[in-house]
């Protein structure tokens, strides 16, 4: 059975925690994780309140596989709506604390309400209580980390936690765990901080047991490692490169976005890519990556563990950053490197060590950076705004010193905080913000990779690689390779990416292994673990259920058919180089389709017999 | 032919496989805090480094034992602790060096690395062979042919 049956429900304005059974039934309907909780609430509250008000609720969830020896079977998710979209927010962490929380015994844990002054959630099995977080108030994510070990004399202890900068109200604040994995987009953090909830710290030691077929699961989960282990992108690729070794890819491909998506190729990627992170240095002789890591059960390990070289100006005198943290992934190497110009390695890594140590999402800060400096280039920024920094495409001071004003929520890191579209729109150039539902986007440009762009115009939760990655198919290949540059049926591609990762999102294991796993080897794990036969069928149905309620959610808070679009700069300025040179993106020959295919009106909404089929 | 643990942290990831392999062995269940082999995340260094028992020839565990609980299993040459003998005075605790015999506050007995009668599951969990189960008398023949390596002429390759 999987799940642990058991919900923690903590109300922060009241301080009363209590104890339920898991609805059984809706886990059978919606898996566990993203679908459940998102059912939950859906359920609980009135998706047009504001996401900052007490009236939202944020839920942390594991799935039925995380904490079992299923590979990469350690995630867990945070499930609210966003005060960046306004729309319905899932965020996936991996790291060891959604494991840890499985392991006291909680599929779920419901926050609700506002605590009167700040607290933070201590767990240790079944006893949970709320206790005063007045001397965490003000630290970083990191320090409160430290300080919560410190205090509680354990050095096992699991902590998720939010930085200054959500206490600051930056609308794209993440929720860090073990101190380099985060529940990272659509601002999460920021939920938790506005709730005066600083930090969760979990200890379970009860164990994850009551495998339905325990034979069956071993057999499942050993095919299923063996096939991570042989497949050349999670078996080579994803542990020496990480995810970096899509960088010089991307680039070649023509669909890194640069510069504030102004073009398509960037002419440093090589100098931020994957493979140069194994280079030596000249300044200290070391290699940007000291090795790869891998989060709670994960046989791929794409995890970057690097260094800043000491002697670099961002870190020259600052000790504290000179030991190893969590290295660059693709999307922050793109978003702090690449969409602001900037081709130095030890840069980047230093303001992605800042952001996780107060807990930003590194794609937002980047990209609303990139159009920070676009405004500052036309003159719509002056140094009168910053305070004297030029903030230009390339300055790697630049980077640092927005990196460093925004995550502590000082000055014009405070404008900065609000994100792109609020930013843009403040300066009255809203056509500079390079977002979808107010999100920013990540590191693919839909003119070179035209089925992102229906991805991204659909997503439901604004601008996401993580909600129908077509980039696999698209560039990678993978199931099949289709062409990048035409848009005939992508329409299908988009909504088979969209639906199978939903459930590959509420099952507790990492969308990373869709690269080598299809729902075929998927289903046998979740089948062996959980009551009930789940078979590739039916998962794929739990998946378009999720999408379509996910998508409910986001119409009864307002959005519109009309929010499933792209920027205009995408839709109307053409590639200048690259394959794509001379391609915008032609949504407006996808999204019909798109459409139909879901079984939604010609307006974007699920018609009564999609509803009824899928049981909403 | 005695076989022992061979740990190389340089290839550990920190995945924690070996400690749901180990703990579901014993107990039944995936459950890191009762697991025998643990790893060690050094975040500061960037590395992660698996430890458990050693299986001493003069173990201090099996000596400190009042009550004879531990004691030499003569195929594989771990020692063992039986449960029902195990008082769980805690001495062993004390007189190990390394720190690898700790009480289980559930059974109320110690717990120790057994080498799963001869066929260790943390060494066929993990994934890259970090820990592998290997001759005693070869433990060190990997670094001792890596070291001999350092000495061949360079222009031979």
């Amino acid at each position: 059975m999987a799940w642990t049956r058991n919900v923690l429900r903590v109300n922060l304005t009241s301080g009363s925690i209590t104890h339920e059974s898991l609805n059984m039934q809706w886990a059978n309907d919606y898996l566990g994780q993203r679908g459940l909780a998102t059912k939950y609430l859906s359920e609980e509250i009135d998706p047009k309140c504001d996401a900052l008000s007490p009236e939202n609720k944020m839920i942390m969830t594991t799935g039925p596989l995380t904490g079992t020896m299923a590979s990469t079977a350690g995630r867990y998710s945070v499930v609210t709506k966003s005060p960046l979209t306004g729309a319905i927010a899932c965020s996936n962490s991996g790291g060891y604390i959604g494991n840890e929380m499985k392991n006291a015994g909680w599929d779920m844990v419901i926050f609700e309400g506002k605590s009167p002054h700040p607290v933070y959630l201590y767990i240790e099995n079944d006893k949970a209580e709320l206790l005063s977080a007045e001397k965490l108030w003000g630290k970083s994510a990191w320090a409160t980390d430290e300080l919560l070990h410190s205090i509680h004399q354990d050095p096992l202890l699991r902590v998720a936690v939010v930085g200054r900068a959500a206490e600051k109200g930056c609308l794209f604040s993440a929720i860090v765990n073990d101190l380099h994995r985060a529940a990272g987009r659509s601002g999460v953090g920021t939920v938790m901080a506005s709730k005066n909830l600083k930090a969760v710290a979990i200890r379970g030691t009860l164990g994850v047991g009551s495998i339905s077929d325990p034979a069956k699961f071993f057999k499942a989960t050993e095919d299923g490692k063996k096939i991570l282990a042989e497949n050349a992108v999670t078996g080579e690729g994803l542990p020496a490169l990480g995810t970096q070794v899509l960088m010089n890819i991307i680039n070649e491909v023509g669909a890194l976005p640069t510069r504030n998506h102004q073009e398509v190729q960037f002419e440093g990627a090589s100098e931020i890519s994957g493979e140069a992170m194994l280079e030596i240095r000249k300044g200290d002789g070391k290699a940007n990556l000291t090795t790869n890591g891998a989060c709670f059960g994960c046989t791929i390990a794409c995890q970057r563990i690097s260094t800043v070289d000491k002697n670099h100006f961002s870190v020259k005198d600052k000790p504290e950053y000179h030991g190893n943290s969590g290295g660059l992934e693709f999307e922050n190497a793109w978003s702090l490197g690449t969409d602001c110009g900037i081709d130095d390695l030890d840069a980047i890594t230093f303001a992605n060590f800042l952001c996780n140590e107060d807990a930003v999402d590194p794609i937002s800060l980047g990209a609303t950076i990139a159009a920070a400096m676009e405004l500052f280039e036309e003159g719509v920024i002056t140094v009168e705004d910053t305070g004297g920094m030029e903030l230009r495409f390339g300055s790697a001071e630049a980077l640092i010193w927005a990196t460093e004003v925004t995550v502590k929520g000082e000055g014009f890191g405070l404008e900065l905080g609000k994100g792109s579209k609020r930013l843009c729109e403040k300066y009255a150039r809203p056509e500079i913000s390079m977002t979808v539902k107010g999100q920013e986007f990540p590191a693919y440009d839909p003119r070179g990779i035209q089925g992102m762009g229906l991805a991204y115009a659909t997503s439901n939760r604004g601008a996401c690689h993580l909600r129908g990655y077509t980039v696999a198919s698209e560039i990678m290949g993978i199931p099949e390779k289709t062409d990048p540059l035409v848009t005939d049926g992508k329409p299908a591609l988009v909504k088979a990416f969209q639906d199978a990762t939903a459930v590959v999102d509420s099952a507790g294991i990492c969308v990373f292994t869709t690269f080598a796993w299809s729902l075929e080897d998927i289903a046998p794990q979740i089948d062996a673990a959980c009551e009930g036969d789940w078979n590739a069928e039916r998962c794929l149905e739990v998946g378009e259920r999720i999408w379509n309620m996910e998508r409910d959610f986001n119409l009864a808070a307002g959005l519109t058919g009309k929010d499933d679009t792209l920027p205009k700069r995408l839709l109307k300025d053409v590639a200048k180089s690259g394959p794509a040179t001379g391609k915008a993106n032609d949504l407006h020959k996808m999204l019909p389709e798109y459409y139909e295919l879901r079984g939604w009106s010609p307006e974007g909404v699920p018609t009564d017999a999609t509803r009824s089929r899928l049981g909403l | 032919m005695l076989r022992s643990l061979q740990i190389e942290p340089e290839k550990c990831t920190g995945c924690l496989q070996c400690e749901m392999a180990c703990s579901y062995q014993a107990e039944g269940v995936f459950n890191p805090s009762k697991s025998r082999i643990k790893i060690f995340a050094f975040h500061h260094e960037g590395r992660f480094v698996p430890y458990t028992c050693t299986q001493c020839t003069e173990a201090w565990c099996m000596h400190a034992c009042p009550v004879e609980a531990i004691v030499i299993n003569q195929v594989t040459g771990a020692k063992e602790v039986v449960e029902d003998i195990c008082v769980g005075c805690k001495v062993c605790t004390i007189a190990c060096p390394f720190g690898t015999v700790n009480y289980n506050q559930d059974t109320a007995v110690v717990q120790k690395c057994d080498l799963c009668g001869g066929d260790p599951e943390c060494a066929k969990a993990c994934p890259t062979q970090a820990i592998t189960y290997v001759a005693s008398e070869q433990g060190g023949i990997n670094r001792m042919r890596a070291h001999a390596a350092e000495n061949l002429p360079q222009d031979n390759a």
